[in-house]
């Protein structure tokens, strides 16, 4: 096995170009665990760890643009205001140990359908920075995925920053596991609320083969907001409405019986979750927020 | 392939090193630092906690070659020149938060990194804190009196 150095963005860009074979090591907290118990052996590991570039964040317009390596600590501490869903999402992460490790970068192209930053990429109209000597591009987080652990990277390309428009509404997510904390979701949901588009976008995380989006509860819901006058009255949300959201928010699920649950609980459970966070980003909104 | 780095304080090098190996097996197994434990491999338990350039981390997620150039601080590095024993580590012994002791540098590096950030937390902090190391003897609740009571004597309480 080789290991490959990167000071800089184009240096790591080149070595990939160079080596196709090498694979990223970013925080180490999914691919390491796949080295030590001898489930892969890459030919050879490309570092990232030492390019500056890769751990800032910056605002771009409406957005922010988050280096692929800025680990989910610093999500949390820094970014919270701004984009409050994936902080959330984050804090959920591990355990302070892997929040100090663990990237965005890492779990995008891990492309685990569990991966707990994507739901509230996917809510918040995020997308992935792609790059290779050939070019760059930019993919919607939603087209990112192919299926479960495969996405749209090439063998010469990197990410390199995850573009997320900064929340113009209240943001939720909300996640099923055995403990409060290091646990692999057995499913979650996040939900956004964009008023000035009078928009709601919901996406389930560990319930099928990637993350999916929610565009029947997404549109039910919005029709009754509109039909009720909600977005300007701020007014009371019915149970009626809600549970409804839910149901057709888990309808959306497509989950398979596995260790952590089974089909039927996870869909279920879908639905909790999408009532409840669309009764506090709701609340939220009521309470002021924008 | 030879690797570099300061541990605790020392220039250490180790040599021959396997790209794929993980920092915990260099200090232990290569630079004879035994303190850190090696138990789950997947960062689950928080037997491998040492610091990374002030990061709090698990030693076996992180490849060694990654490590090159870096700061390292493991349990061995608490304890101050003279030996005597940290106030984290004396707090562990007076509360009986010891039982068989495998945990124990793991949480002790794990405080210590809690303290560090939070010299005065509430106890769902110090849970927060703690969730990624695991003992299988105690039951957690001295091991949650020894924060405590670390934290008050590092405060001067
Ligand atoms: C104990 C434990 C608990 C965990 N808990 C959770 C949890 O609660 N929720 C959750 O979602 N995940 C969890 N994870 C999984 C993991 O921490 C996350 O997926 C994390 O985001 C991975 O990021 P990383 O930087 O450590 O990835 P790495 O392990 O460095 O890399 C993962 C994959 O991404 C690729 N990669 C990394 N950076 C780039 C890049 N810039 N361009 C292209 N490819 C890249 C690597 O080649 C590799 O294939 C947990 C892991 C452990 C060990």
């Amino acid at each position: 096995m080789d290991f490959l150095y990167a000071r800089s963005w184009d240096e790591a860009l080149a070595a990939k170009a160079d080596r196709p074979d090498a694979v990223p090591i970013s925080g180490g907290t999914d691919l390491m665990v796949d080295i030590n118990f001898d489930r892969r052996r890459p030919a050879a590991l490309l570092d990232l760890n030492g390019i500056d570039e890769l751990t800032a964040w910056e605002r771009v317009d409406g957005h922010l643009r988050i280096g692929a390596a800025v680990p989910y600590t610093r999500i949390i501490a820094e970014l919270g205001g701004l984009v409050p869903g994936l902080a959330i999402a984050s804090r959920t992460v591990g355990s302070p140990q892997i929040r100090n490790r663990g990237t965005l970068a890492g779990n995008l192209a891990t492309a685990s359908p569990a991966g707990d930053a994507l739901p509230p990429l996917v809510v918040a109209d995020a997308s992935v920075e792609i790059a290779s000597t050939r070019g760059a591009r930019t993919v919607a987080v939603p087209d990112f995925f192919l299926g479960p652990k495969r996405s749209v990277l090439e063998p010469d390309e990197l990410i390199r920053a995850v573009l997320v428009p900064i929340a113009d509404g209240p943001e939720q997510f909300a996640k099923v596991g055995t403990r409060n904390a290091m646990v692999i979701s057995v499913c979650s949901f996040a939900l956004a609320l964009h008023p000035d588009r009078r928009r709601v976008a919901g996406c389930i995380g560990s319930a099928g083969p990637t993350v999916l989006p929610t565009p029947d509860a997404e549109q039910f819901l919005e029709g009754e907001l509109a039909e009720r006058g909600l977005w300007e009255s701020r007014g009371e949300l019915d149970d009626a409405v809600a549970t409804r959201f839910g149901e057709l928010a888990g309808a959306h699920a497509r989950p398979i019986d596995d260790v952590r649950g089974t089909a039927d609980y996870r869909r279920h459970a879908v639905g909790v979750l999408a009532r409840r966070t669309l009764r506090w980003t709701w609340d939220e909104y009521r309470g002021g927020h924008r | 392939m030879r690797l570099t780095f300061e541990v605790n304080g020392v220039r250490q090098e180790a040599d021959d090193v396997w790209p794929g190996e993980s920092l915990l097996y260099v200090l232990r197994e290569r630079m004879g630092l035994p303190g850190t434990k090696n138990a789950c491999e997947q960062g689950e338990c928080g037997s491998c906690s040492v610091y990374l350039d002030g990061a709090l981390v698990c030693a076996c997620l992180v490849a060694a070659p990654q490590a090159q150039g870096r700061t390292v601080r493991t349990v061995e590095g608490l304890a101050g020149a003279d030996g005597g024993l940290d106030p984290i580590q004396q707090a562990f012994l007076d509360t009986g938060a010891v039982q068989c002791g495998f945990c124990t540098p793991g949480l002790i590096v794990t405080t210590h990194d809690l303290l560090e950030r939070n010299p005065a937390p509430a106890d769902v902090e110090i849970r927060e804190a703690l969730a990624g190391n695991l003992c299988r003897c105690t039951g957690y609740e001295k091991i949650l009196d020894a924060v405590r009571l670390a934290a008050d004597r590092k405060a001067g309480r």
